[in-house]
């Protein structure tokens, strides 16, 4: 037996920990949110009518499988405020991941085209805001968006507006507030590929006679593509179920999905519903989280 | 002409700096009104501790800042001990029954919403009857931040050479002894950095913890979040302001250890 198989078995003992430990405060929670999302509303405490009661055998689970209901992933497509907030979430990630984008791809090329050594310098300032806590970046936009905020000061100090603009409760500070915190997902696979790109290519596009800015259009977007597509669905795929930036930063107007959840579960204490509509957020979620995936996996072929 | 298409143009400069600026001057200007005398949040009056005064007699705040820290550190700790014994599962395990399982759970928590993890989680204390406070929210971060700590720690252990593992092994250590006075002084600051990872990811989280801590057992930033959906205090701007200074000092310490760690590494390997 080599030294490499007598290594792994104890080294599969040590994964027992942590995998019952995943099991039990992750899949199973996970079974009862599906459990909940098929059962009744009451008014009661916990307030949903148990479906499963596995106490009674498998006779009673059978009975209660006939018993299961539907109805809350009916109302999830019949009223209309679901289907709303599942659209406006889709919309806010689709746009804020357009304008990440069109902001992080400039940084991302200008971090890439530093000389060697202040590359890693520029990479740590951008992570280092990641560290800290997005609640209180938040806050620091809210001090400075409120009405008698520093912007407003500094928009009428410049005689640009001649009274307060109203910048808290808008679509335009959630939009702010969730580009500010997504930025570094945005920035680090751009980066990322674009610091791996052969100069020689841009010399050839040049030696060719295609300017700068076409020989950036035909060779080094291209082949940034794969970075483009990681940051995207990095920053897509969070931003679909964010709940705490559109309810401090976006008016009470429309929600998101998350918002949503969060509603049915604490105000109205619909907890069938609620878990309905997280069921419901999952299946949204595939699709980007696949495509995500496929990226990877050609991602890794490549670099073999 | 290498040198002049790989040379740095105006506009990368300004791209670069614009962001950077982009990113730390609310923060900035978030610690500076921290020192504001002034109640009102935008106007100046002078430096002043007043409100760091404020936060150290506002008992309510207190409370719920060394529940954060408790809940934080006790979290992190358990998370670094089960995401590193799930790291080295995955990567020296080899295969073993139920791997991808494992790994799909290790990795789902990353990209779930956390409205979603929140509200399984509490689903499943409710059916547990267990009463929520400090433990459920404990076990709740450490689920979500033992998958952050399992990242980290995998990718440093899949980098390391394995023939050292079975130089020592050759040399008459178990896989055991081998794995504890070999790998783990190797590994050790990716653990660290998975630590410092999990304690700040869960001194931030608002959602999973307003869904697992029940009366009376505020975290933190829940009880920030709900001072700031009222509008701004200053006293908040100092809360924010320590608790930036408190993740500062611990990258500090982390760039430190790494550096500390790879010096030794460096001279560790002629031998």
């Amino acid at each position: 037996m080599s030294t490499r198989r007598i290594f792994a078995q104890p080294a599969r003992y040590a994964a027992i920990a942590p995998y019952l430990w995943m099991v039990l405060f992750f899949l199973v929670p996970f079974g009862f949110v599906l459990k909940i999302s098929l059962s009744q509303t009451a008014i009661a405490q916990p307030p949903y009518v148990p479906v499963f009661d596995f106490s009674e055998g498998w006779i009673a689970i059978k009975a209660a499988f006939a018993q299961l209901s539907f109805d809350n992933f009916r109302l999830l497509i019949s009223d209309s405020l679901y289907i709303s907030s599942y659209l406006r979430s889709v919309v806010v990630a689709v746009t804020s991941t357009l304008i990440l984008l069109l902001i992080g791809y400039p940084i991302a090329y200008g971090m890439a085209r530093l000389p060697q050594r202040w590359q890693p310098i520029a990479m740590m300032l951008v992570i280092v805001p990641f560290w800290t806590s997005f609640l209180i970046r938040i806050y620091a936009w809210i001090n400075i968006l409120q009405h008698d905020g520093l912007l407003n000061k500094i928009l009428l100090a410049l005689h640009l507006v001649s009274s307060p603009v109203v910048w808290l409760s808008t679509d335009s500070a959630m939009y702010l507030g969730i580009v500010y915190s997504y930025l570094p997902f945005m920035i680090l696979p751009l980066y990322a590929t674009l610091s791996k790109m052969d100069p020689s290519l841009l010399e050839a596009a040049s030696d060719l006679g295609s300017s700068p800015l076409q020989a950036f259009w035909l060779v080094t977007f291209p082949l940034s593509l794969p970075g483009v597509g990681a940051g995207a669905l990095l920053c897509f795929i969070p931003i679909i179920g964010e709940f705490v930036i559109p309810d401090l930063l976006a008016g009470s107007g429309s929600m998101m999905i998350g918002q949503t959840l969060w509603l049915e579960f604490f105000t109205n204490k619909d907890w069938p519903v609620a878990a309905a509509a997280a069921v419901a957020l999952l299946v949204l979620l595939v699709p980007p989280l696949l495509l995500y995936d496929r990226l990877q996996r050609r991602t890794l072929e490549g670099a073999k | 002409m290498a040198r002049r298409i790989g040379r740095i143009s105006p506009f990368n400069i300004t791209a670069l700096a614009l962001g950077l600026a982009f990113l730390y001057l609310p923060i900035v200007i978030l610690v500076i009104y921290s020192f504001n005398a002034s109640r009102l949040v935008t106007v100046w009056g002078g430096w002043s501790l007043r409100w760091y005064h404020e936060f150290f007699n506002d008992r309510a705040m207190l409370d719920a800042a060394w529940m954060s820290l408790r809940v934080a550190a006790v979290s992190a700790t358990i998370a670094t001990l089960l995401g590193t014994l799930a790291a080295v599962g995955l990567v020296r395990g080899e295969r073993f029954r139920g791997r991808t399982l494992f790994s799909g759970m290790l990795y789902a928590p990353l990209v779930m919403p956390e409205v979603i993890s929140g509200l399984s989680l509490l689903l499943l204390f409710v059916a547990l009857n267990a009463e929520r406070g400090f433990w459920t929210v404990t076990i709740a971060h450490t689920t979500l931040t033992m998958c952050f700590v399992t990242v980290v720690v995998q990718s440093r252990l899949a980098s390391l050479d394995r023939s050292l593992e079975e130089a020592a092994m050759d040399l008459g250590c178990d896989p055991v002894q081998a794995f504890v006075r070999v790998t783990l002084p190797l590994i050790l600051p990716a653990i660290a950095a998975g630590w410092m990872l999990a304690f700040t990811l869960s001194l931030d989280d608002v959602v999973i913890a307003s869904f697992t801590t029940g009366p009376g057992s505020a975290t933190l930033p829940i009880r920030i979040y709900s001072e700031v959906r009222l509008g701004v205090k200053p006293e908040i701007n100092a809360i924010c302001t320590m608790v930036i200074a408190l993740i500062a000092v611990l990258i500090v310490i982390a760039s430190l250890a790494s550096k500390l760690s790879s010096s030794q590494g460096e001279t560790a390997a002629p031998l």
